[in-house]
């Protein structure tokens, strides 16, 4: 099981956090700040795994961007390693050549597709079809939605004209 | 793209990443949090655009790892808006702000409910997404029916039941209840059926969760996802979608994989052969290539695929294939293989017979150890902790040492941990452990714990020949010029307790050794200077003649300290030195510590207990779980068995405090010297975790009062009357026979042996000898493990084997002394000759101590061990006429085949039975029983050989008649060493009249048994 997701900056900042069982504010501010010391100060050339706390966390690096889980130690480490991969290259699709930038200005959409790749900590959905279709679809009734409200709106405008 | 913009959200994010400093940031989210508060205080005037931007405004600043107290209601309330573009943003932002425990969950149940239940699916994936990602107990009490109903349901998408499959997931782990269902296992078979990919994985995950906890229920989902397997991995049976780089859905194959891997076995030989064939597949086909993530995924089902195979124990081939895969594997550069191969070849560790392959990476997995990785160090560590045994211990101690000075300090504590508990384990030599211990004091003082030294300590007081050598140890250390603070003490312990022993080396005379202990002084912490004040009076005791040089000086020491503020040094100052005025009395008081009881090592407890809380597969726990079957345990001595607790004071004489004449024999030999044993009962019966409690305190003035003038008597009478325990610190230097009691039942044991081929044959607090034995039709092998579980050597080992007629056994050489904590392991041939019931017999026999054992073992080589079942097709069926007969009959090996009898009251089984003389010969045996008499039942034995037909008959008969009753008399207490042969079936009993033990019951009946069926006239 996929304790949380973290998303942390070369510089340390936090990008994304989901969290898959329960933390409180506190335990959250530790779990980012010990980590992060030993993710970042980690060299190029090792492995995608660190262990703490009696769990492990399967990291990787895209460009400036660290995408981290965190899982029991039994679990199948290479898997996890493969869905950080997926996540990415679905935002990657989804963003058109994704950067560091549209995350934080979209952090709500990593969020939205992370909801359709993860539930419960575990992987809900291995295809990436699928996850953009569903993400198209709800983008969709958003837009839907909001040309209804304008249409409205205008309609109230020119009757009260 | 769809971004829809939020430009405040943007600003307010692109004004957090222009902030300076960390200070300059909090200024601004408070600015913000305070907005938002007046926002939505007046929540009447908010669009619902505004109400959105505020949210994600708050889960920004929250994510930011900021407290945001406020808010949670109208993010709540966002849930229930009717509109999906507010719904959406209510569900997410709640499930990211809010964590189970939260009370404005509860808020939303209803509305959460509504959603689930309603049309709209949407709506209800939404709901679902949220109950999946923080539902807690209330959720899953109130909501769990409904999501099974739209798991199980035909008319739902495949999106909205793939989140009701994993919601149910997470329901189940908060509330285990929720399948408590009726048909719920068959439902679960049925979703295994799944066509499509994404309800399948999502299944998947929910059933490994629901195997791991119980199995049981779940038997018909095995031969599902071996199908599932084969479809994935064989087949390649799936949408294109669905491929990872080529590869059908790496993730479902390893979730199948690692479902099938919490069932203890595969018993349908088809299933078994098909999953075999795949998994021999995946081992074979796997290759490296250059695509990264390729390669991620094939190795992910790769591993797991060597996981299965190791859990199913598959055949001696397929499990060298694998060993040589992963050796393989910690050679490569690539780190995450390596590393995977490392942590993957010390879950190996726990298959037998594969270690000494393993060993021979050894100096491969020791340049793991060098790595610039720490994962990968760790996981070396780990890996060569779990290999160590006494063949390799030197060399991987002394690499874990040289690998001390180098190594970072997150890892020094564990590292140097491991070592002393190898070299305690697996010494060769004691004078090797001490060796490791100084060094391992002298390289990483910090890193050892007290209970280290006190272990070295322990060992060094029990052991009479290594005195001398780690006085001389420690003599030598002190001429280093910065020592740690831990080497001060244990060899300021060391020395004064055995210093004199060295009395005639140059440098070593007490006044020389005092001067160099005294240097250290100034540089101790108070918690030495005790044990520095100890052995100074120590010293002074031994200079015989009086040094007065000497004595004035130490005098002068303890005057100094008798106003010490510390009231441990003030008191032991004072003490000392009025103590050390009495002259010859000091003899007495000041003598050599007495042995240690034996006790679990802490050490060894401490790693245990440190693995209760962190990982579940690491190297400890293998290690603790192989310490069983290698029979070298360091158990607690029961302290309610007086007798246990004599041994290790053997030696200890205990003198009366008014007894004066006895000072003058002692003057020569120290061993002999009087010692006031400090023993205080409760320490025996509760072992203290601090084990040196009483050494500290060594001087402690409390004889054991009133048990002075029986000393030079005689005291076995005593002793084996069972006396009592305050009879505990004395033992008679004379040899002592048989006062050793075993530990557990022989005879229990040897029953459990009949059934099954390993396990513990022996045990008494010394030794410890297991069992493990191997049948090819009428050759046997067995291995006779012989573990030592002191810290002394046991001597005069010996083992005689008397055999019956009918069995030839060949024990090879049994070495005469078990070193301390060593493990020797004897094998023995047999072959059996021709059908018999009669047993062998080891005796054995060896010395401890004064303790003389002998045992005489019935060994486990009985009748059914050369009887195979024969391999017929019929398959197990589960209406047995009787299944406790039934499933006896399994464990002796006989198949019970179903429907050869019309009757489903009677029950038929088969075996081929291996001897010399009658070659293989195929037994039949029918039992027929009468519902409605319970009291009786008739057995006809068939076979081709009349007395393999006698014999057999009598067998089962006394098996029968031997069922345990399993609800009472947990401690049927059989007599101290029954044959089997003795039980009470007389050839002819009548029917007992009072039938209220089911055992006698079945005697009464097993006299109806005839055997008149000679030859094989039985039709099929």
């Amino acid at each position: 099981m996929i304790h949380f997701v973290l998303l942390i900056s070369r510089q340390g900042k936090v990008r994304l956090t989901k969290w898959y069982s329960p933390y409180s504010q506190k335990e959250r501010a530790k779990v980012l700040r010990e980590l992060s010391g030993m993710i970042l100060t980690r060299g190029p050339k090792l492995c995608n795994f660190v262990e703490w706390r009696g769990y492990k966390v399967v990291y990787k690096r895209y460009a400036s961007l660290y995408f981290c889980m965190c899982i029991n130690q039994e679990d199948n480490e290479l898997e996890i390693l493969e869905i950080i991969h997926q996540y990415v290259e679905i935002l990657d699709r989804y963003f058109g050549s994704v950067c560091e930038l549209d995350l934080i200005f979209n952090f709500h959409k990593a969020y939205y597709i992370l909801e359709e790749i993860l539930l419960a900590g575990e992987l809900q959905e291995s295809s990436k079809k699928a996850v953009a279709r569903l993400i198209g679809a709800q983008d969709s009734m958003v837009e839907d939605a909001k040309e209804q409200a304008s249409s409205i709106k205008n309609m109230i405008a020119q009757a009260t004209k | 793209m769809a971004l829809s913009g939020m430009r405040g959200l943007s600003v307010f994010i692109s004004d957090i990443r222009n902030c300076q400093n960390k200070e300059q940031e909090r200024l601004r989210v408070d600015k913000e949090l305070g907005n938002i508060r007046t926002r939505f205080k007046n929540e009447k005037g908010l669009t619902p655009y505004e109400k959105k931007k505020y949210v994600w405004k708050m889960l920004y600043i929250f994510m930011l790892g900021y407290d945001v107290d406020f808010g949670h209601m109208e993010a709540v309330s966002l849930i229930s808006a009717p509109k999906y573009p507010e719904k959406q943003v209510g569900y997410i932002v709640t499930s990211c702000l809010l964590n189970e425990n939260h009370d404005f969950l509860r808020l939303a149940i209803n509305t959460v409910r509504n959603d689930i239940i309603g049309r709209n699916e949407t709506f209800q994936c939404l709901a679902l997404t949220l109950v999946g990602n923080i539902g807690g107990r209330e959720f899953s009490e109130s909501l769990a029916p409904d999501v099974q109903k739209l798991l199980m349901s035909s008319s739902c998408r495949p999106l909205v039941r793939k989140k009701a499959a994993l919601c149910l997931l997470r329901l189940y782990r908060k509330n285990p209840d929720v399948v408590n269902v009726d048909g719920w296992s068959d439902r679960m078979a049925q979703l295994l059926d799944e066509r499509d990919l994404g309800v399948l994985t999502s299944s998947m995950s929910l059933l490994v969760s629901l195997v791991s906890n119980n199995h049981e229920a779940y038997w018909s989902c095995l031969p599902k996802c071996v199908k599932i397997l084969e479809r994935l991995a064989r087949n390649q049976d799936v949408p294109q979608e669905y491929t990872y780089y080529g590869i059908p859905s790496p993730w479902l194959q390893v979730k199948t994989m690692r479902a099938l891997q919490y069932f203890p076995t595969v018993e349908d030989p088809n299933t078994r052969r098909s999953l075999f064939e795949v998994l021999q597949r995946i081992l074979m086909g796997t290759d490296v290539v250059k695509n990264v993530n390729k390669n991620n995924a094939s190795h992910a089902v790769l591993f797991e695929a060597l996981a299965l195979v190791m859990h199913l124990d598959a055949e001696k081939e397929m499990m060298s294939q694998c060993v040589a895969l992963l050796g393989k594997f910690i050679a490569v550069r690539e780190p995450n293989i390596r590393y995977l191969g490392l942590e993957n070849m010390t879950r190996m560790l726990m298959v037998t017979d594969v270690q000494d392959i393993i060993k021979r990476h050894q100096a491969q997995i020791i340049t793991s150890l060098k790595d610039p990785d720490i994962s990968i160090r760790r996981r070396a560590l780990d890996l060569l902790y779990g290999m160590c045994d006494v063949s390799n211990a030197k060399d991987i101690v002394e690499e874990l040492l040289q690998y001390l000075s180098t190594a970072d300090f997150a890892m020094r504590e564990e590292l140097s941990l491991k070592a002393a508990i190898l070299a305690e384990k697996f010494a060769p030599d004691l004078s090797w452990y001490v060796d490791v211990i100084l060094q391992l004091i002298d390289k990483a003082g910090d890193f050892v714990s007290d209970d280290i030294w006190f272990r070295v300590v322990q060992f060094v007081t029990n052991n009479e020949d290594l005195q001398p050598y780690a006085a001389l140890k420690a003599r030598e250390y002190l001429d280093k010029h910065a020592i740690h603070e831990t080497m001060v003490k244990v060899s300021a312990y060391i020395l004064g307790e055995y210093g004199h022993l060295l009395a005639r080396r140059p440098g070593c005379s007490p006044k020389e050794i005092f001067c160099i202990i005294h240097e250290k002084l100034p540089t101790v912490s108070t918690s030495t200077i005790p044990i520095l004040l100890s052995t100074y009076a120590k010293i002074l005791m031994h200079t015989q003649p009086p040094d007065k040089e000497l004595q004035s000086q130490i005098w002068a020491i303890f005057s100094k300290y008798e106003s010490c503020i510390d009231a441990e040094i003030q008191q032991r100052a004072v003490e000392y030195h009025a103590l050390s005025m009495k002259g010859a009395a000091l003899m007495d008081i000041l003598a050599e510590m007495p042995k240690f009881p034996e006790r679990q090592s802490s050490l060894i407890r401490k790693a245990e207990d440190a693995e209760a809380d962190t990982a579940e597969q690491s190297a400890i726990k293998l290690r603790a779980q192989q310490q069983t079957s290698n029979a070298l345990v360091v158990t607690d001595q029961c302290p309610a068995n007086g007798t246990q607790a004599v041994n290790p004071l053997g030696l200890v004489k205990v003198p009366s405090m008014s007894n004066a004449e006895r000072s003058n024999a002692q003057q020569g030999a120290t061993h002999a010297n009087g010692a006031l044993t400090v023993v205080d009962p409760q320490l025996l019966s509760t072992p203290s975790p601090d084990l040196l409690g009483d050494l500290l305190g060594p001087l402690a003035i409390e004889g054991p009062p009133g048990t002075g003038p029986q000393i030079e008597s005689r005291m076995a009478s005593d002793l084996e009357g069972g006396a009592n325990a305050d009879a505990l610190a004395i033992a008679p230097v004379e040899e002592q026979t048989q006062t050793v009691q075993p530990i557990g039942n022989i005879a229990e044991r040897f029953r459990a042996l009949c059934l099954k081929d390993s396990g513990v044959l022996y045990e008494d607090p010394y030794i410890q000898i297991g069992i493990k034995a191997e049948w090819r039709a009428h050759h046997g092998r067995l291995v006779l493990f012989l573990g030592n579980k002191n810290i002394a050597p046991l001597s005069s080992v010996q083992a005689l084997i008397l055999p019956p007629s009918h069995l030839n056994m060949e024990l090879s050489l049994v070495p005469e002394t078990i070193p301390p904590r060593a493990q020797v392991q004897c094998p023995l041939e047999v072959i059996n000759l021709k059908p018999s019931r009669d047993l062998a017999v080891l005796d054995f026999s060896y010395k401890f101590g004064t303790h003389v054992v002998d045992a005489k073992l019935r060994l486990p080589a009985v009748f059914n061990k050369t009887a195979v079942e024969a391999a017929r097709s019929g398959q197990r069926c589960k209406t047995y006429a009787t299944g406790e007969m039934a499933n006896l009959f399994i464990s002796f090996r006989m198949m019970v085949c179903p429907g050869l009898d019309p009757n489903t009251n009677n029950l038929v089984a088969s075996t081929t039975f291996y001897s010399e003389s009658t070659r293989a010969m195929l037994c039949l045996v029918r039992i027929e029983t009468d519902p409605a008499d319970r009291t009786q039942l008739r057995m006809t034995v068939a076979s081709g050989d009349p007395t393999l037909t006698f014999e057999l008959k009598e067998f089962i008969k006394e098996q029968l008649v031997y069922i345990p009753v399993p609800s009472r008399a947990p401690n049927p207490g059989p007599p101290p060493n029954p044959t089997p042969q003795a039980l009470p079936t007389s050839p002819n009993p009548s029917p007992p009249s009072a039938v209220s033990d089911p055992g006698a019951l079945l005697a009464g009946t097993v006299g109806e048994m005839n055997n008149t069926m000679h030859g094989l006239g039985w039709r099929e």
